[in-house]
C-alpha cells in the first residue's frame, strides 16, 4: 500500500523542500544586511526581463540539463556519480581536439563530431571508476571525486604545456576556426521573425540538450536496457536473480552518465568560449546533483529544475554585478536545495506521510 | 653533501606543517567513518572553521577565541550532518556534498558582509595568530652537527597545533582500541544491530562520533587560517578535505597509518612547492600537476585493491533502523 498519493511524492515534497530552501536563503540575505525582496526582483528582471537575460538563463540551463541528466541516469542504477565535473572537463578536451585539428566545412558536421568526441571522452573518464566499482567494489563516490581532481590536473597540464599556442600566456587553446561556430538563438530565431539578443550565448546546443532529455526518457522507460538499469537500482540481488549482469549494467549506466556530462562541453566550449579554457565547467557538474535531486531523476523534472537553476545562476550574476551580494549566494542556495531535497528528504516526507495516513483513516 | 641535508630539512619542515591539517581532518574522518557515518563534508567543515577562526581572532585579537569559534562553526555543520544521516536516515554522501557547498558559499557571503575585502578576512598578526613554539634547548643545540638542525629547525619551531595533531594519533589509537567507548564506537560501524541488542544507543554513539569529527575538523580549519596562513582567503582549504579522505582510505581506517599517509601526502604537497629541488636532485623536471594529482592517483590504486584491499567499516553509509 502506498502511504501517499503519487502527486504528493513527485510535486508536493520537492515543492515544500524548495520553499524551505527559499526561506532559508531569504534569511541568509537578511543576515548579510540586504533586502531579499529587492534581490528577488533584481534576479527576475536580470534573468527573465530581456532576451539578453533569457539568453544567459537558457545557456546555463543547457549546461545543467546535461549534467542533471548524467546524475539522474546514474541514480536510476543507484549510483551517485559525483564526477560530472571531471567528465565534463574531458568532454571539453574532446571538443577542442576535434574542432581544432579537423578542418570542418560546416558547423553542423562539427557539432555532430564534437558531440561524439565529448561523449566518448566523458564516457571514458567514467569507465575506470565504473569498472573499479563493478569488479573490485571500490566506492564509486570516492573514485569519481578522485577522478575530478585528476582531470583538473590533466587539463591544467595539457593547457599550460601542450595545447597553449606558443605566443599566448593564457592557459587556453587557440580559438576554433570560424566554420565551427554554432548558430546562437539569435541566428535561429531571426529568420522566423523573432528578435533575440545577439550578445547572449544561448545556442543550438539547447536543442541537443532537449533531445538528450527525450533520449534519456526513452532509454529508461521504453527500452530493455532501461528496465535492467531500473531493476538493478531497485534491488541488485533481484536483478542478479533475473539474469541481469551487474558488471554490465554498472559499466554501461556509468558510461551513459559520463557521456551526458561530457556533452555539456559542446555548449560551453564549442558554443560559448569557442576555445578550450581552464575551468570551463565552472561547477556545473556539481549543480547537476541538485538538478537531478530536484527533478526526481525524471528527464522532465530535470529540464524544469535546470531552468530554475539557470534563472538562479543568471540572477545571481546580476546581483553580484549591481549589489554587494557576492555570486556565492547561488552556491548557498544550491547547497540548501541539495540538503532539503536530498539529505533531509525524510524530514519533509515523514510528517507528510503521517498526515496523509491520518486523512485516509478519517475517510475510512 | 651539506646542501642536500639542508634542503631535506627544509622540505621535511614544510611537510610537517602541511601534513597537520590533513592529519587532523583524517582523524576526524576516522572517528566518523569507524562509527558508520561516511563524511565527505570534511572539506566544508575545515573551510567554515578556517573562516570563523580567522574572523573572530581578528575582531577579538585572541587566537584562542578564534580557535573556539572555528570549532563551534564546524560543530554546527556536524550537527546538520548528524541530523540528516542519523535522525532522518538520509543519504550521508548527499548530505556531505551539501555541507561542502554550504561552507563554500557561506564563508564568502559572510566574509564580504563583515569585512568587504572580496571574501577574505584582514591579515592576522600578533596575538591573533598561533606563534611558533621554540622547544627547550633548541637554540643551545643548534650548533651541534646533524642533531642540532634536526632538533632546532625540524622538530622545534612549530605552532602548538602541530604538536597537538601529532599527539592526537596515539590518543585516537588509545581511545579506539583501549577504551570501552572505542570498542562500542567501532562496533557501531560494523554491526549496529549487535550494539543495539546489548542495550547501547546506536544513535547516541553515532552522534558522539560526528561531534568528535566536528571538533577535529574545527581545529584543522583554525590551523589553516591562524597558524599556517595569516587569515582566511576564499576556498583556502583547496581540496585538503578530500586529500584527508584519500589518506583515510590509504590508511585503511587506522590511526597510526593515518599519520604515515598524511605525512606522505604532506610530503608531496611540500615537493610541489619546490619544483627546483626536484629538478636539482633527480635531474629532470617533474610536472607540478603530476605531484598535485599523485595523492588522488595513489588512492585510486589503493581502492582498486592492487596494493592490499581497503575494506571500509561494514555498516558505513547505512542508516540504522531499529527492528520492531
Amino acid at each position: 500500500m502506498q502511504k501517499m498519493p503519487v502527486w504528493a511524492d513527485i510535486v508536493l515534497i520537492p515543492l515544500i523542500s524548495l520553499i524551505l530552501a527559499a526561506i532559508l536563503s531569504a534569511l541568509v540575505i537578511l543576515g548579510i544586511g540586504q533586502d531579499p525582496i529587492a534581490a528577488v526582483k533584481m534576479m527576475v528582471s536580470g534573468s527573465l526581463g530581456s532576451t539578453y537575460g533569457w539568453g544567459y538563463t537558457l545557456y546555463y540551463a543547457t549546461n545543467f540539463m546535461f549534467t542533471g541528466l548524467a546524475v539522474a541516469v546514474a541514480f536510476h542504477a543507484r549510483m551517485f556519480n559525483i564526477g560530472g565535473e571531471g567528465q565534463a572537463m574531458l568532454g571539453g578536451l574532446g571538443v577542442a581536439l576535434i574542432a581544432l585539428y579537423i578542418p570542418w566545412p560546416h558547423w553542423s558536421l562539427a557539432l555532430i563530431f564534437c558531440t561524439m568526441g565529448a561523449a566518448i571522452l566523458g564516457a571514458a573518464w567514467a569507465f575506470v571508476p565504473a569498472v573499479l566499482q563493478a569488479k573490485r567494489g571500490s566506492h564509486i563516490v570516492i573514485t569519481t571525486i578522485m577522478f575530478n581532481f585528476i582531470a583538473a590536473a590533466l587539463l591544467n597540464y595539457l593547457l599550460v604545456n601542450i595545447l597553449r599556442p606558443p605566443t599566448s600566456m593564457d592557459p587556453a587553446t587557440d580559438s576554433f576556426p570560424a566554420a565551427t561556430h554554432l548558430p546562437t538563438l539569435h541566428d535561429i530565431l531571426a529568420p522566423i521573425g523573432i528578435s533575440f539578443s545577439k550578445a547572449a550565448p544561448a545556442n543550438i546546443t539547447l536543442i541537443v540538450a532537449l533531445l538528450a532529455a527525450v533520449f534519456v526518457w526513452l532509454l529508461i522507460w521504453r527500452t530493455k536496457l532501461g528496465y535492467q538499469i531500473r531493476a538493478f537500482g531497485h534491488s541488485e540481488s533481484a536483478a542478479k536473480y533475473a539474469g541481469i549482469n551487474p558488471v554490465r549494467i554498472t559499466v554501461i549506466s556509468m558510461m551513459i552518465s559520463g557521456a551526458l556530462a561530457g556533452m555539456m562541453a559542446i555548449n560551453t566550449t564549442l558554443g560559448e568560449s569557442e576555445r578550450l579554457i581552464l575551468n570551463s565547467t565552472e561547477g556545473a557538474g556539481f549543480i547537476g546533483i541538485a538538478v537531478a535531486l530536484m527533478g526526481r531523476s525524471h528527464p522532465f523534472g530535470v529540464v524544469l529544475a535546470s531552468l530554475l537553476f539557470g534563472f538562479l545562476y543568471q540572477g545571481g550574476a546580476e546581483l553580484a554585478l549591481w549589489t554587494s551580494i557576492p555570486r556565492e549566494l547561488i552556491v548557498v542556495i544550491q547547497a540548501l536545495v541539495i540538503l532539503f531535497t536530498g539529505a533531509l528528504d525524510n524530514m519533509v516526507r515523514m510528517p507528510l506521510e503521517k498526515l496523509f495516513l491520518s486523512m485516509r483513516r478519517a475517510e475510512g | 653533501m651539506f646542501d642536500i641535508f639542508n634542503d631535506l630539512i627544509t622540505v621535511l619542515d614544510s611537510t610537517l606543517r602541511l601534513s597537520t591539517p590533513l592529519l587532523l581532518a583524517c582523524l576526524a574522518g576516522l572517528f566518523s567513518e569507524r562509527a558508520g557515518i561516511f563524511d565527505i563534508g570534511l572539506e566544508g567543515k575545515m573551510l567554515i572553521a578556517a573562516f570563523f577562526s580567522a574572523a573572530v581572532a581578528y575582531t577579538s585579537g585572541s587566537v584562542v577565541l578564534g580557535l573556539l569559534a572555528g570549532i563551534a562553526a564546524s560543530l554546527v555543520l556536524s550537527v546538520i550532518h548528524g541530523l540528516a544521516s542519523i535522525t532522518f536516515r538520509g543519504n550521508q554522501l548527499i548530505s556531505g556534498v551539501a555541507i561542502n557547498f554550504l561552507a563554500a558559499g557561506m564563508t564568502v557571503l559572510v566574509a564580504q558582509s563583515w569585512f568587504q575585502q572580496g571574501g577574505r578576512t584582514p591579515s592576522l598578526f600578533g596575538g591573533a595568530r598561533f606563534e611558533s613554539l621554540t622547544l627547550p634547548f633548541a637554540e643551545a643545540l643548534a650548533p651541534v652537527p646533524v642533531i642540532g638542525p634536526v632538533y632546532d629547525e625540524l622538530i622545534s619551531g612549530h605552532s602548538i597545533l602541530v604538536y597537538l595533531a601529532l599527539a592526537m594519533v596515539p590518543l585516537s589509537w588509545w581511545v579506539l582500541y583501549r577504551t570501552r567507548f572505542g570498542l562500542r564506537l567501532r562496533a557501531v560501524g560494523e554491526a549496529p544491530e549487535a550494539v543495539d541488542t546489548a542495550g547501547i544507543s546506536v544513535v547516541a554513539l553515532r552522534y558522539w562520533a560526528v561531534v568528535i569529527c566536528g571538533v577535529l575538523c574545527g581545529i584543522a580549519g583554525a590551523y589553516m587560517a591562524t597558524a599556517l596562513q595569516a587569515g582566511f582567503v576564499k576556498d583556502m582549504t583547496a581540496g585538503r578535505g578530500y586529500i584527508a579522505l584519500a589518506a583515510l582510505i590509504f590508511a585503511k581506517w587506522r590511526p597510526w597509518y593515518a599519520l604515515y599517509s598524511c605525512l606522505l601526502f604532506g610530503f608531496l604537497q611540500a615537493l610541489a612547492l619546490r619544483p627546483d629541488l626536484i629538478e636539482r636532485y633527480i635531474g629532470f623536471k617533474v610536472q607540478v600537476q603530476l605531484l598535485d594529482a599523485l595523492p588522488y592517483i595513489l588512492t585510486v590504486i589503493i581502492l582498486a585493491g592492487f596494493v592490499g584491499k581497503a575494506i571500509p567499516p561494514r555498516a558505513g553509509g547505512e542508516p540504522y533502523v531499529k527492528e520492531r
